[in-house]
């Protein structure tokens, strides 16, 4: 009985509903309470969402068209393992960022135009990535895909004019390419509905340019090397409970987008060359964004550099996935790999922000230099990051060590030598990089005197850290969820 | 009939042409009030584009699709300017200064 009613509940449209609410309160209550509306919004949020993921763990992919209104002409939103993972994810981040931004952007000292316009750009950002991960028609992603935009920029904004607005001229640029893309697929579809789109093949030339015109408006939105340029100074830039979600969950939402889109929609139509150059990109972006993490004297640039890298990991998955690896004990080796590290990546990078952030609350800036003894002062936040750390290098027995094995397996048993040693370098690089910083909070013998942080605040980043290495103590149970509903070319390959 | 093809062409090409110049625009100007304009010059392309492509022939009238989504794309797209255009107002009165990079600010200023 309690089953009939758990899955007749509108946890999918309500995932979408209940931030754009909590926007419109932050907005009209401001001040005081503002700050407090996570901790009613956060404890929902999740509940929501684990109620999403026990609908698709029951019942397969789950659609819905609002208002019953059908495609090509409705709105649809659609969640199956990997979109309801990435919810219960974004609740998690969100989550935990939004306890920790509560003591940064309250109205204690009076209500600034600061601390008024973070929860509502939090709640706008939140609601447009459930648009994103949810969305079933590339039209409504266009429009979820601008809101996110907009909250992210505006996020950026609050650390620096500048970054932002050289952020938004990339993303006005992906846009424009974008749009351009779905005008063409409309054009020779008819529609621009997931499930429509997938069942005829079309015209895969024509399909080829409108996809490819997507995915460089996409690219240039995630940061793809070397339409890197605007990430370093708007993530290392912006506030810290700010990068946490850019690094950790906006620039995979146009990630997210393109697997959809390759994978799930027109397969046939991407051919060798995309699948290589898209190849070939992720793997310079592995080098060098861990080359430039290396040479960075502050320690959000080196996390937001190490974004650049780490995402390149990300789009491996397209050379990867397909021929002998997908003959691989496990299916769809490359593929979940590659979602695994999505996930992991967003833990332990939002852990090592939210540290980051701490530190510079504490002693004021974050000059690796001048930070020698930081862990005697902040044991917590530095372990924090030290576990953060371990996942992002891919150590055992993390998260982050389990997306690369299943990606470097799948290399060496496809013959793609050249990526696995991209891959293995891209680990030493980040032992390299991540080193650097720990190694300085713990020289030293004295406890540097340092700002207080509340004990409570500290505890949030070690959370999300141990999350991210939980994920690859318990793999098997979300490795089957993502599995639920997956494409055939995520076994099989794309060309 | 002929003449009613062509005019549909006619539209998608001066889109095509929007498309082209706003491009142009984009790439050459530093400042950044006319990358705005650029922006916007691109985006009334496009949804020309859009809007011829989706002409279904003589008597056939067009297709509704299009036109739901070109306007949809226009109040995205003046939300975006109009955000855009206040973080370049911010930047003016921070620094004085309406392009990013720095070395192109006297040129752009003779403009």
């Amino acid at each position: 009985m309690t089953g009939v009613i758990v899955s007749a509940f509108p946890a999918i449209e309500l995932s979408i509903a209940l931030p754009l609410v909590a926007l419109l309160t932050a907005i009209l209550i401001g001040g005081k309470l503002a700050p407090r509306l996570i901790l009613a919004v956060g404890p929902l949020m999740m509940a929501l969402t684990g109620i999403v993921a026990w609908q698709v763990a029951e019942g397969d992919p789950t659609r819905v068209e609002l208002g019953g209104w059908e495609a090509p002409l409705g709105i649809a939103l659609f969640a199956d393992g990997l979109s309801s993972s990435f919810l219960l994810l974004t609740a998690i981040i969100m989550s935990a960022v939004g306890i920790v931004a509560m003591a940064g952007f309250d109205a204690r000292d009076g209500e600034t135009s600061r601390s008024y316009s973070f929860w509502a750009l939090f709640y706008g950002m939140w609601a447009a990535l459930n648009g994103v991960f949810l969305g079933a028609d590339f039209f409504n992603l266009y429009v979820a895909i601008e809101l996110l935009t907009i909250t992210a920029v505006g996020m950026v904004a609050l650390g620096g004019t500048r970054a932002a607005i050289r952020y938004l001229l990339f993303a006005l640029a992906g846009s424009l390419a974008y749009l351009t893309g779905v005008v063409l697929l409309y054009a020779e579809a008819g529609t621009l509905d997931m499930s429509l789109l997938a069942a005829n093949e079309g015209d895969a030339s024509v399909r080829l340019v409108a996809g490819g015109l997507m995915t460089a408006g996409l690219l240039a939105k995630t940061a793809l090397f070397p339409l890197h340029a605007w990430l370093p100074p708007a993530h290392g830039g912006a506030p810290a409970p700010a990068s946490a979600m850019l690094s950790a969950l906006v620039v995979k939402a146009s990630f997210f987008i393109i697997v959809r889109l390759w994978f799930d929609v027109m397969p046939e139509a991407a051919g060798p060359v995309l699948v290589q150059l898209i190849g070939i990109l992720g793997g310079t972006a592995i080098l060098y964004g861990s080359l430039l993490a290396l040479r960075q004297a502050r320690l959000k640039m080196i996390i937001a550099y190490s974004t650049v890298a780490q995402l390149g990991y990300l789009f491996l998955i397209f050379p990867l996935s397909g021929g002998i690896a997908g003959e691989m004990p496990w299916a769809a080796g490359a593929w979940s790999g590659g979602m695994f590290h999505a996930l992991a990546h967003g833990l332990a990078k939002a852990a090592a922000f939210l540290a980051a952030g701490l530190i510079i609350e504490a002693l004021g800036h974050d000059r690796i230099d001048d930070m020698k003894g930081i862990a005697r002062a902040m044991p917590v936040t530095v372990f924090a990051f030290g576990i953060a750390a371990i996942s992002l290098m891919g150590l055992p027995p993390s998260g982050g060590f389990m997306a690369k094995y299943l990606m470097l397996t799948a290399a060496l048993a496809g013959g793609h030598v050249v990526i696995a040693l991209v891959m293995m370098a891209g680990g030493l690089l980040a032992a390299a990089y991540l080193f650097r910083p720990v190694n300085r909070a713990f020289s030293g013998s004295d406890i540097p005197e340092v700002a207080y942080v509340a004990y409570w605040r500290q505890w949030v980043p070690l959370i999300l850290a141990l999350l991210a290495m939980l994920l690859g103590v318990v793999s098997a149970g979300p490795y089957e969820f993502i599995q639920i509903g997956r494409a055939v070319t995520a076994e099989v390959g794309i060309e | 009939m002929m003449a009613t093809i062509d005019s549909a062409l006619l539209f998608a090409l001066t889109g095509c042409v929007l498309i082209g110049l706003g491009l142009y625009g984009f790439i050459v100007h530093a400042h950044l009030l006319r990358r705005i304009l650029a922006f916007n010059v691109i985006g009334s392309g496009i949804f020309l584009l859009f809007g011829a492509l989706g002409y279904l022939g003589a008597g056939q009238g067009t297709d509704p699709v299009p036109q739901a989504l070109i306007i949809t794309g226009i109040v995205v797209a003046l939300s975006l300017t109009a955000f855009a255009i206040a973080l370049v107002i911010k930047l003016a009165e921070e620094e004085k200064t309406a392009v990013l990079d720095a070395a192109k600010t006297a040129e752009d200023l003779h403009e």
